[in-house]
């Protein structure tokens, strides 16, 4: 097998530095068994989150060669070959040890988000009707596994720190995955400019790319959401005909 | 008074998985206050990775299915050691738990006149599983996550526990620790639920992760509860086994169930070769009768690739063991040849398996629309576990409670796939309920200070030892190569024997396990705590399996390959007796209401 290096970033709570290891890489290695190599026999103690190692908790997510991944879906053949591997913790949250950060801010801004409220039941046993086509485009935003890389690659979060009043493409994904709910009838068009700060984002379309589950964040759930903003708040003819329609 | 910070909650569940949530969001909604313990964050128990489905007789895609057959399949596939009275429970409210989930938010795959659609899964007569793709485990445990967020749960996310109190004899709390600061909490509750999910980390190749170190059946053992039928361990039949750093992540049941087939290096289709007796009337006489089934005609019996899991594995085992397996040391499982029945074959099989095609496409570098998969048995389930009370899910310890995989008795000696979901959800809710009654019945109970400092000794005893002690993570390897070996697909009694004397040699390393660097999330002193549970259940696997001299369900012994009419009338009960040993004893099967004997009877 050949030995390959990594630079593991090291250190607590915002301190420390790359530190380089090496260790054997084996035939459809990814980055998350080197870690786990390394950890077994030079690291005992780095800190290092991993629940499914199939892609599918996003527990893993770090920054590997400047980019944000997932550290169980990222072959180290995929890698160059003749260049260390980095792997450090994400950037848009508060370090806490090692390639762990404190990510707690994202569940918080979850409950601020009104729930879902269904409308009443379309038949008498108290069940809904809703076609495969209605669900589709709700099912893409109910894939997301929440592992906030978009958040971690989202300028908005990540350069300008605008926690306080942007909740991140991952949060206007579950925000769309209600509005577009076919039997929900809540109403969270006035929250998404007011509170969400959803006109912060600017489709630079970095969310979607690193979506490790090929979610079309920009395309799909959050330009849709900015039209809703648009027509409820500035667009002149819808205003004038809520006027008449009262 | 405890010198550490003491947190109380009428019900503090363990575990936040779908078991977990789902007693949380009930016990909450009895008006208890709760308590959710994680060891990772949450959203991320092992459930996200549940493909297939739950298993509901909603009768919405064959009319012909209702409690009964559920029930009745569920008892043949746990070979009759199941719990009945929750294997009767678990059919009659699973429908409901789904539509709730619905009215939750979940979002399920619609048939065409836009109900809940359902799909053929291994063991199920008539197609019962409610899904989304391939990622219906994710959608359950997001529906429970987001609504129980909004119901005011309190989550202690990346706590471990490691020890339950006691007060005389009832619960009392849990001693836990703060993974990122490396403190410790004193939890004070009415009543507890353990809802921690299996052991598969007992094992070299396994599905499972890193949190499935058998902690509740380890907690509650050492808490005075019984365990039960631990030698019922599932390996799921259709694990990755190529490339190497793969080895045993899944793939799901729903390949087989969307027309998937068996195949050996000989390209011969190798289920048909081996039919049990008790299934012969429910499967396909040939390959064509097998496609017609997967694809919704009721005329049609399932193929063979649908049997039981614990048949499957044994079948892809021969074959590998006769020289006629993959390259790797697996089988092939091929959905690609659909192709030819289905026009648009490759983008159905990219719709109805998204997960599987990714996983595949980028693990594997394999397109599954071309190509066959490799795959081979791996653990994925544990059967056994907390001995409970049908109803309320009660152990044996007052105000202690177990729901889910935790729990023992819903699937007897073998799960059928797509029970699990549904027993997270049935029992979940039961659990929660009857915690919340009993938290309301019982005051506080007291907190024993000795308890406490014992508890927090033993965990940091690594420290003291330092980096010249045993290192944790290869006493854990090692163990899992030796149960993998030795207490595995196919068991006999000498090796067992061998594994016992292995056991303790392995305590004594185990005991010597030492790690440096701080407290704070510290992933090497984890790893040292989580040894001794994992040594106290893979203890319990082995005495268990070499106590039942007979092949039955997910245990097969090689010395013993025969069903034996001797061991079908107890369950095993593991305990810890006064000198700390581990005793094991026979407990009897209550006898079967006449009722629900006739419901086997018409389903034979």
């Amino acid at each position: 097998m050949a030995m390959r290096t990594f630079r593991l970033w090291r250190g607590a709570r915002g301190q420390g530095e790359f530190r380089e290891y090496t260790t054997d890489a084996g035939e459809g290695m990814v980055v998350l068994d080197a870690v786990h190599a390394i950890q077994a026999s030079d690291a005992p103690d780095l800190a290092c989150r991993w629940n499914c190692k199939a892609g599918k908790c996003g527990s893993c997510s770090a920054e590997i060669n400047g980019s944000p991944r997932l550290m169980c879906m990222t072959r180290l053949d995929q890698l160059p070959a003749d260049q260390p591997v980095t792997v450090e913790p994400l950037r848009a949250f508060p370090h806490v040890k090692d390639l762990v950060t404190d990510v707690s801010w994202n569940f918080e801004v979850k409950k601020r988000i009104k729930e879902f409220t269904p409308r009443p039941p379309d038949a008498p046993d108290g069940t809904w009707r809703m076609q495969q086509d209605d669900i589709d485009r709700v099912q893409e935003f109910r894939k997301c596994i929440e592992c906030f890389l978009c958040q971690d690659v989202c300028h908005v979060l990540r350069d300008h720190h605008k926690h306080d009043e942007f909740i991140g493409p991952r949060f206007l994904v579950y925000a769309a995955a209600l509005e577009m709910h076919p039997l929900d009838s809540a109403d969270r068009v006035p929250a998404l400019k007011e509170q969400f700060g959803i006109g912060y984002c600017n489709i630079t379309k970095c969310c979607t790319k690193v979506c490790p589950e090929h979610i079309t964040i920009t395309d799909n759930a959050i330009i849709p959401l900015k039209e809703r903003v648009v027509d409820r708040f500035y667009d002149p003819i819808s205003r004038l005909l809520r006027v008449f329609k009262g | 008074m405890s010198q550490y910070p003491v947190l109380q909650h009428d019900v503090l569940v363990i575990g936040a998985g779908g078991a977990g949530l789902r007693a949380a969001i009930e016990a909450s909604a009895q008006g208890a206050t709760v308590g959710v313990i994680t060891k990772s964050l949450l959203g991320k128990a092992h459930t996200v990775m549940a493909e297939g489905g739950m298993a509901a007789a909603l009768a919405n895609v064959d009319d012909r299915d209702n409690w009964r057959v559920h029930f009745a399949d569920t008892m043949r596939g746990g070979q009759y050691l199941n719990n009945w009275r929750m294997a009767e429970l678990h059919a009659k409210e699973a429908p409901d738990r789904v539509r709730e989930l619905e009215a939750w938010g979940a979002v399920f795959d619609r048939t065409k006149d836009g109900r809940i659609l359902q799909r053929n899964f291994g063991g199920h007569r008539y197609p019962r599983l409610a899904h989304v793709g391939d990622r219906t485990g994710l959608e359950l445990i997001r529906t429970l996550q987001d609504h129980g967020v909004h119901r005011g749960l309190d989550v202690h996310m990346e706590h471990t526990v490691v020890s339950l109190l006691t007060d005389g004899g009832r619960i009392a709390g849990a001693v836990a620790y703060d993974r990122e600061r490396g403190r410790f909490n004193v939890f004070q509750a009415k009543a507890v639920v353990l809802a921690t999910g299996g052991l598969g980390r007992a094992y070299k190749i396994t599905s499972n992760s890193w949190e499935y170190t058998g902690d509740g059946y380890a907690l509650a053992y050492e808490a005075g509860a019984a365990l039960q039928d631990l030698e019922f361990i599932q390996f799921h039949p259709t694990g990755m086994v190529w490339p190497p750093s793969v080895r045993g992540i899944l793939v799901t049941e729903g390949v087989r169930g969307e027309g998937g087939v068996l195949l050996n290096k000989e390209g011969r289709r190798f289920m048909f070769d081996d039919i049990p007796e008790n299934y012969r009337n429910q499967t396909a006489k040939d390959a064509d009768e097998g496609w017609r089934y997967t694809q919704g005609d009721k005329t049609a019996n399932r193929p063979p690739e649908l049997l039981t899991r614990d048949h499957v594995a044994r079948c892809i085992n021969r074959e590998v063991k006769a020289g006629r397996g993959s390259p790797h040391g697996g089988v092939f499982l091929d959905i690609a040849w659909i192709k030819t029945k289905l026009p648009n074959g490759a983008d159905h099989i990219r719709r109805k398996l998204p997960s599987m095609y990714h996983q595949f496409m980028q693990l594997a570098n394999l397109d599954i629309t071309e190509t066959p998969m490799e795959v081979g048995p791996t653990t994925h389930y544990t059967m056994g576990g907390v001995q409970v009370d049908g109803d309320t899910q009660m152990s044996t310890v007052p105000g202690l409670f177990a729901a889910g995989e935790a729990a023992a008795g819903l699937h007897g000696a073998n799960r059928l796939g797509g029970n699990s979901l549904s027993d997270l959800i049935v029992f979940g809710k039961r659990a929660g309920e009857h915690a919340a009654l009993f938290a309301r019945a019982n005051g506080a109970a007291h907190l024993d200070d000795r308890q406490i400092e014992s508890a927090v000794h033993h965990a940091l005893a690594p420290f003291d030892r330092g980096t010249s002690g045993e290192n944790p993570y290869a006493v854990q390897h090692d163990l899992q190569d030796m149960m993998q070996d030795l207490v595995g697909i196919v068991r006999q009694e000498s090796e067992m024997r061998e594994a016992l004397e292995r056991l303790s040699a392995l305590r004594a390393r185990a005991e010597r396990a030492g790690v440096g660097g701080n407290r704070e999330y510290n992933n090497g002193w984890h790893t040292a705590i989580d040894l001794h549970n994992l040594l106290t259940v893979s203890e319990a696997i082995t005495r268990c399996a070499l106590e039942r001299r007979e092949s039955r369900g997910a245990h097969f012994r090689e010395d013993y390959p025969e069903k034996s009419a001797e061991f079908a009338s107890f369950n095993h009960v593991i305990r810890k007796d006064a000198d700390g040993r581990m005793t094991l004893s026979r407990g009897p099967i209550p006898q079967m209401p006449a009722e629900l004997q006739q419901v086997i009877e018409e389903n034979k």
